[in-house]
């Protein structure tokens, strides 16, 4: 019996296990969980964590690191209204939006990949630039919208579901599929689990990596978009700390940080393991405080799972 | 009963049996081999020796006591220490401090360096090593790095000592000097457990060898007298090997590789040379006379400085590993580790790193296509693994290096192979199946190049051998013109003598 348990705790699937186990509890055990509104809330408050962690799941896995999504979230939201407001095209403000989130992201690969700079402070330098720059272009200020359409994405519905979930699940699809179905998703688990030889293999080490950064912005540009919609205005000081909360997310969807491990349906329950405890800790009324110390343990026991799971399987 | 006693140890992998049944024994003041192919279940043993893994079943006994280690640092403290290929010692401390690392002689935390030297120092000259206590690590050539690894289970009191294939990167020189430190502490009634494929090595060093093959004790020879390579080899394989090279002529069409005065940062001296279609041409040198360096410049692994590559006469111009694939020179490094396999990743995944564009449409991969080729070349390469989807990390070096050819014959158009110490760590079973997979390359036209270490190797397959010695071409002698003598005596700086290194 207990052999068993433990076969399918530390199996391949045993993140899911536990995520179906802990999304039955609460459902038993916290009043109001389990209703539609809650659930579309519950969502609704993934989305940004959900859409920049497809991404970092790439950047993680190639054995590179990015901490300035939350300041390109920003920028690229405040880019978007203000683009918007100025042009009186919407269009052209989420264009804008994206094509800024994207040059950010290039910037940083071509720093990383072809500079050599650690990843690390090349996206601790440019989460510092970026955030400045959200803060200069509205001096501080949140800038709102001017048209009631840009609201609209955000609010609209598709069958009764708001279309920032739609938008999510759909960059999960993508996303899982490019991961294990395309060169360019299997190159990057390759240069994540030896980079050296990969390059020796073939595989355009420097090119991937610019283009993981790159995506990266441009997905940042898209959850920028969105939660600007959310909230009514350009923020300059949205999207703090998005970048570790992401990268918690993906930690504990099984996603190695030494690179060269991660699935797409990991990742998923990462993201909504995160949003159901805070979820499940807002109905219960629990202080804000204390639900850092929580989120803090639930990564450091997933962590510990995945370093069992791993000797489980003989790898070192 | 042995001082050191194996008693039938078992142990199952997923998928794998990697060791059943095995018992033997060792005494006191023994060298005793460990013989075995890739895969046979020496490395499982020796993990187990050293508290690393724990058998599913059966017992070691050490002087009668049965032990029962639950971590390397616990078979550490009972007197048995295991020497690894890749070695365990800190670059950037001293090699005095690394003899005493957690066992500082320390007042107050504040560490004694006087005395840390002086019990270093004491123990080094009862061993009889040389080496500068002072210098870090890091500036210790690997030969003197595997004398402090020794002087470590010297200073730790040990009762077991095993070295697992401890001259496959040192020279000739280091060898003799690391073989004269085992038989200094053979005198000293240690056991020492010596695990090698060098069979001169063996019958050299060791008094008692056991030969392991699939997990089983294939023979077990108290002594060796009267035993010979030729029976041992055949217990490692399980059948006679008579002529391990194999060799057979072939024609070699028109020129394939040209290399013209090519030169990089690591190799100064601008070098040129050719190699036909269906030749195998060796590449022979010590260690460090720029054959690997020279190797990485024609397939782009290091920037190119200066001169051309034509391959089948058309130039290849730019200076990166993509581009030489696509001009069809390939290269598999002699660090498979570091430069060849991707670790955590499938044998699938592995194969198919390279030629995968050729099964994607607009970047999305066809499925069935790359489990086909991997399959295919699973099969043909006879890659021992119970499915494609095995971590190639938990694969032998033999098997990995198959994977990694299988990597780039799975590459379309393929017109020169170039191949740095394929057979290194590899055993002779393994190694026959690589050199006849290479004498069937170039019967398809491609053209090798096979860099080596081992003088008969390079002289058993190649057609013609090119000698390298610091960092320039010294010599090249076609098949009937092979003779040790004169290869030995281009590959060696002058003031050396060829059979100060010929062993």
């Amino acid at each position: 019996m207990t052999h068993r348990l433990k076969k399918l705790l530390l199996g391949e699937q045993g993140l899911v296990v536990i995520f179906i186990v802990a999304f039955a509890l609460v459902s038993a055990l916290v009043p109001n969980f389990l209703t539609d509104r809650n659930m579309l809330g519950l969502l609704q408050s993934v989305v940004t964590v959900g859409i920049v962690a497809c991404t970092m799941m790439f950047c993680l896995a190639a054995r590179d690191f990015d901490l300035s999504v939350g300041s390109i979230v920003a920028f690229a939201g405040m880019v978007a209204v203000m683009a918007s407001n100025y042009t009186g095209s919407i269009l052209l403000g989420l264009l804008a939006a994206i094509a800024c989130g994207a040059f950010v992201g290039f910037i940083n690969g071509v720093v990383i990949a072809k500079f050599r700079i650690n990843a690390l402070i090349t996206t601790l330098a440019t989460m510092q630039i970026v955030r400045g720059l959200a803060l200069i272009a509205s001096d501080g200020r949140a800038v709102g919208i001017n048209s009631p359409d840009f609201y609209q994405l955000a609010l609209s519905k598709l069958l009764g579901i708001p279309t920032p979930i739609w938008i999510l699940a759909l960059l999960f699809g993508i996303f899982g599929f490019v991961l294990n179905r395309t060169v360019f998703g299997k190159n990057t688990l390759a240069i994540g689990g030896n980079p050296e030889a990969s390059r020796l293999a073939g595989v355009n080490v420097d090119r991937t990596r610019i283009w993981i950064f790159a995506l990266q912005g441009v997905v940042c540009g898209i959850a920028g978009i969105l939660l600007a919609s959310r909230i009514t205005s350009g923020q300059p000081n949205a999207a703090v700390g998005l970048e570790l909360s992401v990268i918690s997310a993906c930690v504990l969807g099984g996603v190695s940080l030494a690179g060269g491990r991660a699935t797409m349906s990991g990742v998923i329950v990462g993201v909504l393991i995160m949003g159901i405890a805070e979820n499940a800790m807002n109905l219960l009324n629990i202080p804000a405080f204390y639900q850092y110390i929580v989120r803090g343990v639930i990564l450091l026991l997933a962590v510990l799972l995945d370093n069992l799971r791993s000797s489980a399987l003989g790898r070192r | 009963m042995s001082f050191l006693d194996f008693s039938r140890i078992t142990k199952t992998y997923p998928g794998v049996k990697a060791l059943s049944d095995v018992s033997f024994g060792v005494d006191k003041g023994a060298v005793h081999g460990l013989m075995g192919e890739n895969g046979a279940g020496k490395s499982t043993l020796i993990k187990i020796l050293s508290g690393d893994q724990h058998a599913d079943d059966g017992e070691i006994r050490i002087d009668g006591k049965v032990q029962a280690y639950a971590s390397t640092r616990d078979a550490f403290d009972n007197g048995v220490i295991v020497i690894h290929q890749e070695l365990q010692l800190v670059p950037e401390l001293t090699v005095a401090e690394n003899l005493s690392l957690g066992r500082f002689p320390a007042s107050a935390g504040i560490i004694a360096g006087r005395r840390m030297l002086d019990d270093v120092g004491a123990k080094l000259k009862s061993a009889g090593i040389d080496i500068d206590m002072r210098r870090k690590v890091k500036t210790l050539s690997i030969g003197e790095r595997q004398m402090v690894e020794i002087a470590k289970a010297i200073m730790l009191d040990a009762r077991v000592i095993a070295l697992d294939e401890p001259t496959s990167s040192l020279s000739s020189r280091e060898s003799e000097i690391l073989f004269s430190l085992i038989d200094r502490l053979r005198g000293e009634g240690k056991v020492i457990i010596y695990v090698s494929h060098r069979l001169d090595e063996v019958f050299r060093l060791c008094d008692s060898l056991t030969v392991l093959r699939d997990g089983k004790l294939a023979a077990h020879h108290a002594s060796l007298k009267g035993v010979t390579r030729d029976q041992v080899v055949a217990e490692m394989v399980g059948r006679e090997i008579s002529d391990i090279w194999g060799f057979r002529p072939r024609k070699s069409g028109d020129i394939r590789l040209k290399v013209d005065t090519v030169s990089g940062a690591k190799l100064k001296t601008p070098a040129s040379f050719e190699a036909r279609a269906g030749e195998i041409v060796g590449f022979f040198g010590l260690i460090g006379a720029g054959r690997s360096e020279l190797m990485r410049l024609v397939f782009g692994a290091d920037h190119r400085s200066g001169g051309t590559i034509t391959v089948d006469g058309k130039v290849v111009g730019a200076t990166d590993p993509h581009d030489a694939i696509r001009a069809g020179i390939v290269l598999c490094s002699e660090d498979r580790k570091h430069d060849g396999i991707i670790q955590g990743r499938s044998i699938e995944e592995n194969i198919n790193i390279s030629s995968r564009r050729h099964h994607a449409r607009f970047g999305v991969l066809n499925r069935a296509s790359e489990i086909e080729t991997a399959e295919t070349f699973i099969k043909k390469l006879k890659v021992r693994t119970p499915s494609r989807k095995q971590d190639i990390i938990n694969l032998s070096g033999g098997n990995q290096q198959k994977v990694i050819l299988g990597r780039w014959l799975s590459e379309q158009g393929v017109r020169v192979l170039i191949v740095d110490e394929p057979t290194r760590g590899i055993d002779v079973g393994a190694k026959s199946e690589i050199y006849e997979l290479l004498y069937q390359l170039a019967e398809d036209g491609m053209a090798i190049i096979v860099v080596s270490s081992e003088l008969p190797e390079v002289m058993g397959i190649c057609d013609r051998i090119l000698v390298m010695c610091g960092g320039r071409i010294s010599a090249e002698l076609v098949r009937d013109q092979f003779a040790e003598k004169a290869i030995l005596a281009a590959a060696l700086p002058d003031k050396k003598t060829p059979d100060a290194i010929a062993s």
